[in-house]
C-alpha cells in the first residue's frame, strides 16, 4: 500500500511540472510591458529597465521559467502589488476560507448525492425515482450563482434564518455556530449541482450492480433489503462512484467561485477575480497554481482511497 | 434518422426540451426584428419600474433600460457565444483528437501528455488564468471557455478515431496511396462526425453556463453589452430592493440549460441500446406476483411442493411463458433433478420457488409452492426472509459472480449465519470455521480472511455450499451448481453434496442440464422442455428407460467414457421461444415419431406406472 502512494506520489511530479509550465505560458503571453503596468505611463526609461531587470524580464523565457520555479518551490510566490503583501501568504489564508466552504459543500453533496442515488435505485420506477430524477434534473440545470442570490433572498433577507453574506459576524463572537450560520446558505447553494451529478451517476452505478448474481445471492440468504442495498449493493457501487467525488471536488472547488463572489466569501476564488480585475498578475498565478496543486494531490488521495475499497485491484 | 427521432419523440420530456430550445434559438434569431427598445438606452427617471405597470412588460433595471429588450438582446449574446465557445472546442478538440488517434505512437503520447494537463486543473482555474493574461471581455471568456472544454472532445474523438483507424477501409485508403490528409479528410473525418456533433450538444448548455458565469464575475461581456450572465451580475447590486431584475435573466439562463439537458438526455437514451432491451432495470427484491386467487388448504405434512407453477417474462409486448404449469415435489433425504436444455425454464423453475426470479421483467402468474403448509408464493416478505437462506437455501451456478467480491469469505458466512441465528461474535467465527471444515476446505482459518478472487473456482464453489449449510436448511435448491467447474472438482463437489444429503436427512433440488450429473446424485428426475415437465420419475428408471423420445434424444447426447463406439448424437433444430408456442406438443417439430395428433391436441402429463409421469401420445417405452 505504501509503496502504490509513493508510486502515485512520484507519478504526480510530471503533472505537477505540467501545471506550472502551462500557467507560466499563460502568464507570459500576457501582451504589453508589465513595467509599465506597474509603473504606470509616466515612468521614466530608468525606471522601467531598473523594474525589468527585478523583475527578471531581461532574461530568456526559458531562463525565467527555471528561475520561478525554484522560487516557487522554496515557497516565494512573489509579492502581490495590489495587497502589498506577500502572494503566498494571501492565498494560504484565502485557501483556508475556500477549503471551509468547498469542503463543507462537498461532504453534503457526497451525502446527499449518494443516498438519493442509491434510493432512486433502490425505488427504480416508483414515485421517489420519478421525483428524485425530476429534482436532480432541475438541481443539474441551475446556474449556482443564480440559485444562491435566491437563497438569500428568501432565507436570509425574508425568512431572516441565516445571515445575507460573509464569513464572520461583523460583530460578535468568531465561533463555530458563527461560522456554520454564515456557511450553511453558501454551502448549500455551492453543494446542490454537484449533489445532481452524484446522485445521478451513483444511481446508474447502482442499478448496474443491483443486476448482479451476488446481490441475488444476498437476498437468497434472507439479509434484510435495508442491508442488501445499503451495504452489499453501494459497497461495490462505490467503486465506480468514488471517481465521480474526485470529479465532482474539482466542480466544487470551481463553483466556488461564483458563490464566494455571490455571498462576500473570503476565498481563494474571490481573491483571484479580484486580481484579475486589478491586473495582479502574481497573485493570480500563485493563486491559480497552489490551488492545482492541492486538486492533484486531492486527486491522489482519491486514488489511493479506491485501491483500499476494492480488495481485486493488486497493490 | 427518422428512426432516432421517433425514439427521441417517445420520450416526452425530452420532446419538451427541443421544443423550448427550438423557441428560444427563434425568438432570439427575430430579435433584431422586434419592435423593441434599444437595449441600451438609459433612462434613469424610469429606474426600476417593476414589471407588467408600464410600457415595460418585464420593467426597467438600475439604469431604467428596458428588461424585455435586454433579456432578448442578452440571451441571442449568450446563445451566441455559447455555441461558438463549443464550435471552437469542437474544431480545436476533435483536430488534437483525430491526430492523435490517427497517428498514434509518440504523436499520440506528447498530445494526450498535454491533454491530461489541461485535465489537471478545476477547470474554472484555468479559464481565470487565460482570461487574466487575456484581459476581460467576452471574446476573451469565449476563447477561455472553448480552451477548457478541449480536452473533453480530444479525449472522446481520440477513442473513436483510434478505433476507425485499425479497420481494413482505412488500409485499402493507405495501399491505394492517398496523403495522411486525405484520408483523414475523406475517410476519418465522416465516420466521426455524428460523435463530433453528439458530443457538442451535450456541452453547449455547459458552455452557456460558463461563459455566463464569466460574465456574472465581471470578467466577461463589458458595460453597455450584456449577457444573461452579466445582466445577473450587474443587478446582483439591487437584489434586495429589485429582485425581478435578477430573477429575468436568471430564470432565462435556467430555462435554457434545462432545456438543453433534457434534450442532451433524451439524445443519450435514443442512442443507448441498452435502455431498449429494458436491460438497465434493477430487479425487485422478490418476484412480482400476479393477481390470482389462492389455494388455501395445504398439506403442511409436506416438505416442499411446487404445484402447477407459472412463472412469465413480460418484455415489450411479448409474453415468454418461461416455466408453466410445472408441479415437483422434494422429499426429504432425496436429491430431485431438474433437466433440460438453456431456456427450458429449469433455472426459472428453481429460482421461482424462493421469489429470485428478476422482476421485472419476472412475473409469477399462477400456481403455489407449499413448505410445511405455507405458499411461499403469497406468503408475507419477512416471513419469506425468513426462509430464505433459513430452511430453504440455494447454492448459484457461477461461484465466481454470485458471491460479493468486495467481502472476505468470512464475512459472508458470518452475515449469513447471523441473519438467522443469534450468536456472539466468537460463536459466529467458530461455527463459521466448522462450515468451512464441514466442506473440506483445507485451512479453513486462512481461507476464511481471503476475498473469492483469491480462491480456486472448486473452492469457491465449496464456499457457497458452506454458506448453504450455515443455518441447517432442510431444502437446498442448487442451480447448476456444477457447470462452471472443470470435471474433477465437479465430481468432489457432487459426491460432498451425496454425502450431506444423506448425513443430514436434506432435500436437494439438483438444476443440471448433464445427464451425468443425474446418475451420480439424484434420485428422482423431472425433464423439462419449453417450460414444461415432459417426464417425471425415478432417476433410475428414467435412465434406462426414458419414455418421452426429447429424454432418450437427451441422453444420446451425453458422452460415455470407455464406450466409445456410439455415435454422438445430438438433436436436430432448436428449443423453440416461448412466447409464441404453437398448440400440442412443444417438441414436436424435432420429434421423429409425431403423428397428426401431437400437433392439434394439448398433450397433458400422464401417469405411465405409479412412479412415472410422461408427456408424450406414443411414449417409447410402455412399462
Amino acid at each position: 500500500m505504501l509503496g502504490y502512494i509513493l508510486k502515485r506520489l512520484f507519478s504526480a511530479i510530471p503533472v505537477l511540472l505540467g501545471i506550472s509550465i502551462i500557467v507560466f505560458l499563460i502568464m507570459a503571453m500576457i501582451p504589453g510591458d508589465p513595467a509599465t503596468a506597474i509603473l504606470g505611463s509616466f515612468a521614466t526609461p530608468e525606471n522601467v529597465e531598473k523594474l525589468n531587470r527585478d523583475l527578471g524580464l531581461d532574461k530568456t523565457l526559458f531562463q525565467r521559467y527555471f528561475i520561478w520555479l525554484g522560487n516557487i518551490l522554496q515557497g516565494d510566490f512573489g509579492r502581490s502589488y495590489s495587497l502589498n503583501k506577500n502572494v503566498i501568504d494571501e492565498v494560504v489564508e484565502r485557501f483556508g476560507a475556500t477549503l471551509i466552504l468547498a469542503g463543507t459543500s462537498f461532504i453534503m453533496c457526497s451525502l446527499i448525492g449518494i443516498c438519493a442515488g442509491v434510493l432512486s435505485a433502490a425505488k427504480q420506477f416508483q414515485l421517489t425515482d420519478k421525483l428524485i430524477t425530476f429534482i436532480v434534473l432541475l438541481g443539474i440545470s441551475i446556474p449556482s450563482f443564480f440559485l444562491g442570490m435566491m437563497m438569500i433572498l428568501l432565507f436570509a433577507v425574508h425568512l431572516r434564518w441565516f445571515p445575507v453574506s460573509g464569513m464572520w459576524p461583523i460583530y460578535g463572537a468568531r465561533d463555530l455556530t458563527a461560522l456554520a450560520g454564515h456557511l450553511a446558505l453558501p454551502a448549500s447553494a455551492l453543494a446542490v449541482v454537484a449533489t445532481g451529478v452524484i446522485a445521478r451517476l451513483s444511481r446508474s452505478a447502482m442499478l448496474e450492480i443491483l443486476r448482479q448474481d451476488y446481490i441475488r445471492t444476498a437476498r437468497a440468504k434472507g439479509l434484510d433489503e435495508k442491508i442488501v442495498i445499503w451495504r452489499h449493493a453501494l459497497r461495490a457501487a462505490m467503486v465506480s462512484i468514488l471517481p465521480i467525488l474526485g470529479i465532482q471536488a474539482g466542480f466544487v472547488l470551481s463553483g466556488a467561485v461564483y458563490i464566494e463572489m455571490v455571498f462576500q466569501w473570503p476565498g481563494v476564488g474571490r481573491m483571484l477575480v479580484d486580481a484579475i480585475l486589478k491586473r495582479d498578475i502574481l497573485l493570480v498565478q500563485g493563486g491559480v497554481v497552489f490551488v492545482a496543486a492541492c486538486y492533484v494531490i486531492f486527486n491522489i488521495a482519491v486514488d489511493v482511497a479506491q485501491h483500499l475499497l476494492d480488495p481485486r485491484i493488486k497493490t | 434518422m427518422i428512426g432516432f427521432l421517433k425514439l427521441l419523440s417517445r420520450n416526452r420530456l425530452s420532446l419538451a426540451g427541443l421544443v423550448v430550445i427550438i423557441a428560444v434559438i427563434f425568438v432570439a434569431l427575430v430579435t433584431p426584428l422586434l419592435p423593441l427598445p434599444d437595449p441600451d438606452v438609459i433612462d434613469t427617471k424610469n429606474r426600476f419600474k417593476t414589471p407588467f405597470n408600464t410600457d415595460a412588460i418585464l420593467g426597467t433595471d438600475h439604469l431604467g433600460r428596458d428588461l424585455m429588450s435586454r433579456l432578448l438582446w442578452g440571451t441571442r449574446l449568450s446563445l451566441a457565444v455559447g455555441f461558438c465557445a463549443a464550435f471552437l472546442a469542437a474544431l480545436i478538440g476533435s483536430s488534437i483528437g483525430i491526430i492523435s488517434g490517427f497517428y498514434g505512437k509518440h504523436v499520440d503520447n506528447i498530445l494526450m501528455r498535454g491533454i491530461d494537463m489541461l485535465m489537471a486543473f478545476p477547470y474554472i482555474l484555468l479559464a481565470l488564468a487565460i482570461v487574466a493574461a487575456l484581459g476581460p471581455g467576452l471574446f476573451n471568456a469565449l476563447i477561455a471557455v472553448a480552451i477548457v472544454n478541449i480536452p473533453f472532445f480530444a479525449r472522446n474523438i481520440r477513442g473513436v478515431t483510434v478505433g476507425i483507424t485499425h479497420k481494413e477501409f482505412i488500409d485499402a485508403a493507405r495501399l491505394s496511396g492517398m496523403t495522411d490528409t486525405r484520408i483523414i479528410i475523406t475517410e476519418v473525418l465522416p465516420n466521426v462526425f455524428p460523435v463530433i456533433v453528439i458530443a457538442m450538444s451535450t456541452t453547449v448548455g455547459w458552455m452557456i453556463l460558463e461563459t455566463a458565469g464569466l460574465s456574472f464575475l465581471g470578467l466577461g461581456s463589458q458595460p453597455p453589452q450584456a449577457d444573461l450572465g452579466s445582466m445577473l451580475g450587474e443587478a446582483r447590486a439591487a437584489l434586495i430592493t429589485s429582485p425581478y431584475t435578477s430573477v429575468v435573466p436568471g430564470a432565462m439562463i435556467l430555462i435554457i440549460v434545462m432545456a438543453i439537458n433534457l434534450l442532451g438526455d433524451g439524445i443519450r437514451d435514443a442512442l443507448d441500446p441498452r435502455l431498449k432491451s429494458g436491460v438497465l432495470s434493477s430487479p425487485r427484491p422478490r418476484t412480482l406476483v400476479a393477481d390470482y386467487s389462492k389455494t388455501k388448504n395445504l398439506d403442511a405434512s409436506e416438505l416442499l411442493s411446487v404445484s402447477n407453477l407459472k412463472t412469465q417474462f413480460h418484455i415489450g409486448n411479448r409474453n415468454y411463458k418461461a416455466v408453466d404449469g410445472v408441479s415437483i415435489y422434494a422429499k426429504k433425504g432425496a436429491c430431485l433433478g431438474i433437466i433440460g436444455e438453456s431456456g427450458s425454464g429449469k433455472s426459472v423453475t428453481a429460482l421461482s420457488i424462493m421469489g429470485l426470479v428478476s422482476s421485472p421483467p419476472g412475473i409469477i402468474t399462477e400456481g403455489y409452492v407449499n413448505y410445511k403448509g405455507i405458499d411461499l408464493i403469497q406468503t408475507n416478505d419477512q416471513k419469506l426472509r425468513s426462509l430464505r437462506g433459513g430452511k430453504i437455501s440455494y447454492i448459484f451456478q457461477d461461484p465466481l459472480s454470485s458471491l460479493h467480491p468486495l467481502y472476505t469469505v468470512q464475512q459472508q458466512l458470518e452475515e449469513a449465519i447471523l441473519a438467522h441465528q443469534n450468536l456472539s461474535k466468537e460463536e459466529v467465527y467458530q461455527k463459521c470455521i466448522e462450515l468451512l471444515k464441514s466442506v473440506r476446505i483445507p485451512n479453513p482459518k486462512q481461507r476464511a480472511k481471503d476475498y473469492p478472487h483469491q480462491l480456486s473456482g472448486g473452492m469457491r464453489q465449496r464456499v457457497s455450499i458452506a454458506m448453504a449449510l450455515a443455518n441447517d436448511p432442510e431444502v437446498i435448491i442448487a442451480d447448476e451448481p456444477t457447470t462452471a467447474l472443470d470435471v474433477t472438482v465437479q465430481a468432489q463437489i457432487l459426491s460432498l453434496l451425496r454425502e450431506l444429503t444423506s448425513q443430514r436427512g436434506l432435500a436437494i433440488i439438483f438444476i443440471t442440464h448433464d445427464f451425468g450429473v443425474v446418475s451420480q446424485i439424484c434420485d428422482e428426475v423431472a425433464v423439462m422442455y419449453a417450460g414444461k415437465i415432459v417426464e417425471y420419475g425415478p432417476s433410475e428408471m428414467i435412465l434406462n428407460h426414458p419414455a418421452h423420445p426429447y429424454t432418450s434424444k437427451l441422453m444420446g447426447c451425453v458422452p460415455e467414457i470407455g464406450k466409445g463406439k456410439r455415435k454422438l448424437a445430438s438433436i436436430d433444430g432448436l428449443p423453440p421461444m416461448v412466447d409464441k408456442l404453437d398448440q400440442g406438443c412443444a417438441f414436436a417439430p424435432r420429434c421423429q415419431s409425431t403423428i397428426s395428433e401431437c400437433l392439434t391436441n394439448d398433450i397433458k402429463l400422464r401417469d405411465v406406472n405409479r412412479n412415472m409421469k410422461v408427456r408424450c401420445i406414443k411414449p417409447e417405452t410402455h412399462l
